[in-house]
């Protein structure tokens, strides 16, 4: 056993060239640190091929195979023509998780949308403005705290859902219940990001460079927009990088308990409704998807935590 | 110290009246409680309107969500459809104990539908909690103490897939493997779905042996976020001039890090702890419906379903009543631990 002595983290070696080297800006700096990050770059790169296998996908197989049944066909174990197996209504697992992919791709991009400009906004009218406006959004927010998630997803997924039709999108058809689960994923998750953003304005807005806009006359909401909110994007960044992980698991739950996307749109988390009845007869059903959903959070996850160190203004390593 | 637990208390108190309100307005639209009620359709139109009547549903929804907080044994309403209010109300109102009837589980209170359901959900949750609570220190512990090392970086790398991974992925696979796997082979093999096999009954072995794939479910996938808080505060404890100077005193390892340094390196983890508490009361929507569990999250989902409106605002509000409180008792206990830390009156 060794002795652990406090080691205070990998001291930047300056040599002799980054001395005299041009001073690197903020950018370089953050890129310097993600690069060592070698999860970090693992989990981008993971990303980059999750995407291709959405887009390349499409181009092998097209929307009507992945919703075409044949009920002949049904639930049968990987082979050379249904690499993935077949759902019990014959369709292709394959195809299926290559659309499903696009669907829940799109879903954690669109959700984490709703949530950052919810977030940023409550967050930086509550800082921005402070007193009672402050108390009664951030009562809001420890309201919508109080209640795990996974609950008021539940309810809200009951409450919309079916009331919107279907979307014909470049030439093809999406379930509503796509916007519904999007919408609601964005609703249930800004809490802790307005929180963040919130504690950023609080501070910034004492610096002197705002007391400067203010005594310029600069308006309110440019001084918001224009000079606070840039100053804390790095934790922004953060946090909705890791907000697309959590909206992807919670669309795949959601979806799991037959309440999120409906059929024949397929998403990699209504691909698993049901799932448990064929766990032990049609393992092939569950384990792909799960493992593609497994493999995008875990991608992001690692992204997002690189990004953390990357863009810690803190941080000293070079 | 009183006087700050009672003005925290106060100050919960609009919170929750802010949630349960959004809740209330959020169940109403759930769609017709009278058409899922105790299994039995109800055709004739005139009888629908009755039994609405009866239950109150009638009215409009601030009506329903005044009788539901403070009752309706103040007023009267209108029974027989005559318009004259002539019955006085018998409801007493979640501010005075009374979490109304369920509407789809006939003749039985909400508090009575909970309290059958409620030790299934503990059993399980407690369990788990245990568990993770052990794994998440003893793991914490020993990669903090290593950090950097191949098994440090080898616990982080595991510990995030465990992090990412969906609930009801890791409970087919482990269903899959102990269950279908194990028994293919000939081996002893787990129960998949249930609380106890109905032919042998429910006996403490059958139930222990059913907890045992939910509760490793559960456990692996909560104990990652912990073991990484466990790990950066015992790397930050360990590197205090406390910890040196008890090295330097020649202290045992065993007991610098056990007794000096983990006692500290407690300290936020009590909190995160305390804040979870409350939130095992709901129990686990996914991984409940997955093995079949009669609990909480199973309740919850069933009657969401039914639009039981009375069952679900009673879950949701005794989750939200209990996160309020555990956030006082995790303040007063992080105050009785830690000597630096006093609340103003």
């Amino acid at each position: 056993m060794t002795t652990t002595t406090a080691t205070p983290g990998p001291i930047a070696q300056l040599t002799h060239d980054v001395l005299e080297a041009p001073p690197l800006t903020l950018r370089d700096l953050a890129w310097r640190r993600f690069r060592r990050h070698k999860m970090a770059l693992f989990g981008g790169i993971t990303l980059i091929l999750l995407v291709a296998y959405a887009l390349v996908g499409t181009l092998i197989y097209p929307e009507s195979y992945a919703n075409h049944n044949d009920t002949g066909q049904a639930l049968q174990a990987p082979s050379a023509a249904h690499p993935f197996g077949t759902d019990p209504i014959g369709r292709d697992v394959l195809a299926r998780t290559i659309y499903g992919a696009q669907i829940s791709l799109l879903i954690g991009l669109a959700a984490v949308t709703i949530e950052t400009l919810a977030g940023i906004l409550i967050g930086a009218l509550a800082g921005y403005y402070g007193g009672w406006l402050d108390s009664v959004l951030m009562r809001f927010t420890e309201a919508m705290l109080i209640i795990p998630e996974i609950f008021l997803l539940i309810v809200m997924a009951k409450f919309f859902g079916n009331k919107i039709p279907d979307i014909n999108l470049f030439g093809r058809i999406f379930s509503g219940s796509v916007i519904v689960i999007v919408v609601i994923i964005g609703l249930t998750s800004w809490m802790y990001l307005a929180r963040i953003v919130r504690a950023e304005f609080l501070s910034l807005k004492e610096n002197d460079f705002i007391l400067a806009a203010h005594a310029t006359g600069t308006p309110n909401l440019q001084i918001i927009i224009g000079h606070i909110l840039p100053n804390s994007i790095a934790p922004i960044v953060v946090s909705a990088t890791l907000g697309v992980a959590n909206a992807i698991l919670a669309e795949a739950y959601i979806s799991f308990l037959g309440l999120g996307v409906q059929p024949p749109t397929a998403t990699w988390g209504n691909m698993l409704d049901n799932a448990n009845s064929y766990m032990d007869t049609a393992p092939w059903l569950w384990f792909f998807p799960g493992l593609l959903i497994l493999l995008t959070v875990l991608s992001i996850n690692f992204l997002g935590d690189g990004l953390r160190d990357a863009l810690d203004p803190r941080s000293r390593t070079v | 110290m009183t006087r700050y637990i009672i003005r925290r208390l106060l100050q919960g108190v609009p919170v929750l009246i802010i949630i349960s309100m959004i809740l209330f307005a959020l169940m109403m639209n759930m769609g017709d409680p009278v058409a899922a009620m105790g299994g039995r359709t109800i055709t004739r139109t005139a009888d629908r309107e009755r039994l609405k009547r009866q239950l109150g549903l009638d009215k409009p929804i601030y009506v329903q969500y005044l009788y539901w907080l403070v009752g309706n044994d103040w007023t009267k309403v209108d029974l027989n459809g005559d318009g004259v209010a002539e019955t006085p109300g018998t409801r007493k109102g979640v501010l005075r104990g009374d979490f109304g009837t369920s509407l789809s589980i006939r003749g039985k209170s909400v508090v009575q539908v909970i309290s059958e359901r409620l030790p299934n959900t503990l059993l399980l949750m407690i369990a788990a909690e245990v568990f993770i609570i052990l794994g998440a220190l003893l793991i914490g512990v020993y990669s903090a103490l290593r950090q950097y090392s191949l098994w440090d970086n080898v616990i982080t790398a595991i510990t995030f897939i465990f992090y990412s991974m969906p609930i009801f992925f890791i409970a087919l696979l482990s269903m899959y493997l102990f269950g279908v796997l194990f028994k293919q082979w000939g081996l002893p093999y787990l129960p998949t779905v249930g609380m106890f096999d109905p032919q042998i009954g429910q006996t403490p072995g059958q139930v222990a042996l059913h907890m045992v794939l939910p509760v490793l479910s559960i456990a692996l996938i909560s104990f990652a976020a912990y073991s990484r808080y466990v790990r950066s505060t015992m790397l930050e404890v360990m590197s205090q001039d406390y910890i040196r100077t008890a090295r330097s005193k020649g202290l045992p390892r065993r007991e610098i890090i056990f007794i000096h340094a983990l006692k500290n390196a407690s300290l936020p983890i009590v909190t995160v702890v305390g804040l979870d508490l409350p939130l095992l009361l709901g129990g686990a929507v996914v991984t409940e419906r997955i093995f079949a569990w009669p609990g909480m999250g199973r309740l919850f989902l069933d009657q969401v379903g039914r639009a039981d409106t009375p069952v679900v605002m009673g879950i949701l509000m005794m989750i939200a009543v209990a996160v309020v409180v555990f956030q006082v008792i995790t303040d007063i206990v992080y105050a009785w631990l830690d000597p630096r830390i006093r609340y103003g009156t």
